[in-house]
Formats: structure tokens, sequence, C-alpha cells
């Protein structure tokens, strides 16, 4: 039951990007086409919901105070939580180019559609967030799986749901310089405004 | 976009503030600036953005990762194979970040602690990597600390320009200090939709839209 409440407080209440503004570069870039949005989003579902796990094995057995004591006695006292985010960045960074090589090779339409983002989700706050969110929570594994993946889900439902928005919104029009960028960052609000309808639910 | 490459070397010594350098800083300011024209970096941007102090805090230490991450690619520009520049690039920033985190947490407790989470996220701030991808990977160091300054001051107007009314319309409070009680208008109600995230998407909104106005800049 905590875990479903903690999918659920990871999609909708604290969703990534309208309560922690977790991934708004990517949000805000590839959010013009539904199709494109789609690809991203399940891209980032898929590289949380492996990242947070693999970072949570490493965090637990080398990196945090004492991590280290399955090495021996004399390791118990090593503390190398300052390497966590040089780690954690290589972990994404490494997994990021496994899912790349992966979409390339089955889909290579939807490859061609992602283009320069997919070695960006590398850089997507979003994932990083994620992980430091769950050291910094002290979350058990199956909670950081679900987190992590319920963080992506929150991620592809706010994305695809911007781009519905903006390809309608191509019809409208709009003062010159809101043009783009402006006009989202208003809509994203007003999203904002919705989700936090979704403020103290729990199962 | 500001990937103009030099194409060829000057030979000759150059003025440490020549007109050309004078350039990469003023442009990132409001031509060019990072977040309201080249879209990048708003993850951080919003979400400190609630007081004035921590924004401070936080446009100070992207400026220098900025500055000193430009820095070190640039020295590094010629041996770093083109296939794994990305990791490279992510280790050098991780490492910067690193740092100051660790400067944060040892003589400014308080701010490390309300900062939390995006301290490390300056590591994925596109800022940092857009800079060391457009520029410090083809030009010389002094120069790819000058880009870095601009984008850094670039950044860090903006973001303090949401904070100010974030605080000032979300507290009543600029840095702290009650403005609205001290110029007897304390029963002044304050907007609480400004200290939640929607109220940094609508004033971010606002100023793109003042900022684009002026510079006459129109996407498509």
């Amino acid at each position: 039951m905590d875990l479903i409440n903690l999918g659920i407080k990871s999609i909708f209440i604290e969703n990534m990007v309208f309560a922690y503004f977790l991934g708004m570069c990517s949000f805000l870039a590839v959010s013009k086409k539904v199709s494109t949005a789609m690809g991203l989003g399940l891209a980032v579902v898929f590289v949380l919901g492996i990242t947070v796990p693999m970072n949570w094995l490493l965090d637990q057995f080398v990196l945090k105070e004492g991590a280290l004591t399955w090495l021996g006695d004399s390791f118990a006292t090593i503390d190398l939580s300052f390497l966590r985010f040089i780690m954690f960045i290589a972990i994404i960074a490494a997994m990021v180019q496994l899912v790349e090589m992966m979409i390339e090779k089955f889909s290579p339409s939807l490859y061609g559609s992602l283009g320069i983002f997919l070695p960006l989700i590398a850089v997507n706050c979003s994932i990083l967030g994620g992980a430091l969110f769950m050291a910094q929570r002290d979350y058990t594994l199956s909670e950081a799986t679900v987190f992590g993946f319920g963080s992506g889900i929150g991620f592809l439902l706010a994305i695809v749901a911007l781009a519905a928005i903006r390809e309608k919104l191509k019809y409208s029009n709009v003062p010159d310089a809101l043009k783009g960028l402006g006009i989202t960052m208003f809509i994203t609000g007003l999203m904002g405004i919705a989700f936090m309808s979704f403020m103290g639910i729990s199962l | 976009m500001s990937t103009e490459t030099l194409e060829k070397p000057i030979v000759k010594k150059e003025a440490i503030f020549s007109k050309r350098r004078k350039k990469f800083v003023i442009d990132p300011l409001s031509d060019d600036n990072p977040i309201t024209i080249q879209v990048l970096g708003i993850c951080s941007a919003l979400a400190v953005t609630t007081q004035m102090k921590p924004t401070m805090v936080m446009a100070i230490s992207v400026t220098m990762v900025l500055i000193l991450s430009n820095l070190v690619i640039s020295l590094m520009r010629n041996i770093i194979p083109s296939r794994v520049r990305i990791i490279v690039q992510l280790a050098v920033v991780a490492t910067l970040v690193t740092l100051v985190n660790e400067v944060l947490k040892a003589y400014a407790f308080d701010m490390y602690k309300e900062l939390s989470v995006f301290i490390g996220l300056i590591i994925t701030n596109c800022i940092v990597m857009g800079r060391l991808e457009a520029f410090a990977l083809n030009n010389k160091p002094y120069d790819s600390m000058l880009d870095g300054l601009g984008s850094g001051l670039g950044y860090s107007w903006i973001i303090l320009a949401v904070a100010f009314f974030r605080e000032l319309f979300g507290s009543g409070k600029v840095f702290g200090y009650p403005v609205f009680e001290s110029i007897g208008m304390g029963n002044l109600a304050t907007n609480g939709l400004m200290v939640s995230p929607v109220g940094a998407f609508m004033v971010l909104g606002f100023i793109i839209w003042v900022q684009r106005t002026k510079t006459g800049y129109v996407e498509h």
C-alpha cells in the first residue's frame, strides 16, 4: 500500500516537472509534437526506472557511510558520499548510451525524430534529480524502483499533455514576443495549477 | 545562437578587453541570453527562486562552475577525442560541482540544506553543457572564461529578477527584509501562488515576454 501511495505521489503530487522543475530543458524543447514527446517521455521512464535502482545499489553498497562494511571491518568508517554526483552521473551516462543504442537498433524512425535529444537525456535534470532525491530520502530498493518509474511516468504525462496543447496552439494568434518559450511558460504554469489539485491525495 | 567559431587564430597579441572579447560578456546579457533566448538552464532557474538569498548563492555557484569548466575543457580541447567528449565534460563538471557542494557544506551549511539537491543539479544544467559544446571545445582558454562569465551573468540576472518578484509578492520581502512593512503597507496581502511553482512559471513567462519585446526576438 505504501508503494502504491509513493507511486501516486511521485506521478501526480510531486510531479518532476510541476513541483521540482526538473527536466525543464527537454520538456520545453521536445514538446512541439505529440509523437516526439511520447518517444522522449518513454525514454525518460525507461532510463529513470533503471538508473534510480542502479544508483540505489551503488549508494547502498559503495558510497554511503559504512556502506563498504561488506569488504571487511576496517572499511566500516569510510564515507564516500562526496563522490555521489560523479558516480551517479557516470551510471546515468552509461545507461543513456545503452538506451540510445537500443532505440537506434529497434526503431530508426524514433531515433531520427529524437535527434540530438537522446544524448541529452544524460543531462536531463530529472534523471540525476531522481537519483539525488532517492539518496536524500533514504528509500528502500523497492521504494526506489517505484519512485523511479513513477517520476518517469509523471514526466511522460506532463510532456505529452504539453505537446498536445502546443499542437493546438499553432492555430491561435499569439503575440510575437510570446511565441514559443513565453507562451509555453504560461501554459506550464496553468498546468501546474491543475496538478496542484492533486495535492493531499493519499490512499 | 552564438556558435561563431573563430575562423582564423589571431596571431597578434590582443588587448585583454578587446571589442571582440567584450562581446562574449555583453551578448549573453540580453541579445543572446541563455535563459530567455537559448532556452537553457530553466530547471534550476525556477526551483531555487522563492527567495533572493539562495538564488544569489545559486547564481554565484553556477557562474563559478561555468567559468572554471569552460577553462578546463578549453585547455583540454585538443586532447579530448570527440567520441567521449560528453563523458569527459560530465566528469569535469561533476568534479567542479562537488567542490562547490563541499565548500557550501563547510562554510554555509544552512544554505547547503536549503538548496539540497539543486546544487548537484548544476551538473545537468544545460547552460554548462551547452557552453562547453558550443564554445569551449573550439576556443582558447581566456576567451572561454569570458564566455562562461557572460553566460553566468546572463543567467544570474534572470534568476535574480524572478526571485525578486517571487519574494516581493510571495512573502513581501527582499533579501529577507520586509519591504511592504517598512513603507507602511504591512497589511497588504501576499500572493501564495508566487511561492508555489506556478508563480515561477508565470513570472518567468512575463520576463521573457518583456525581454523579447525589447530585443525583438521572435521564435518560429
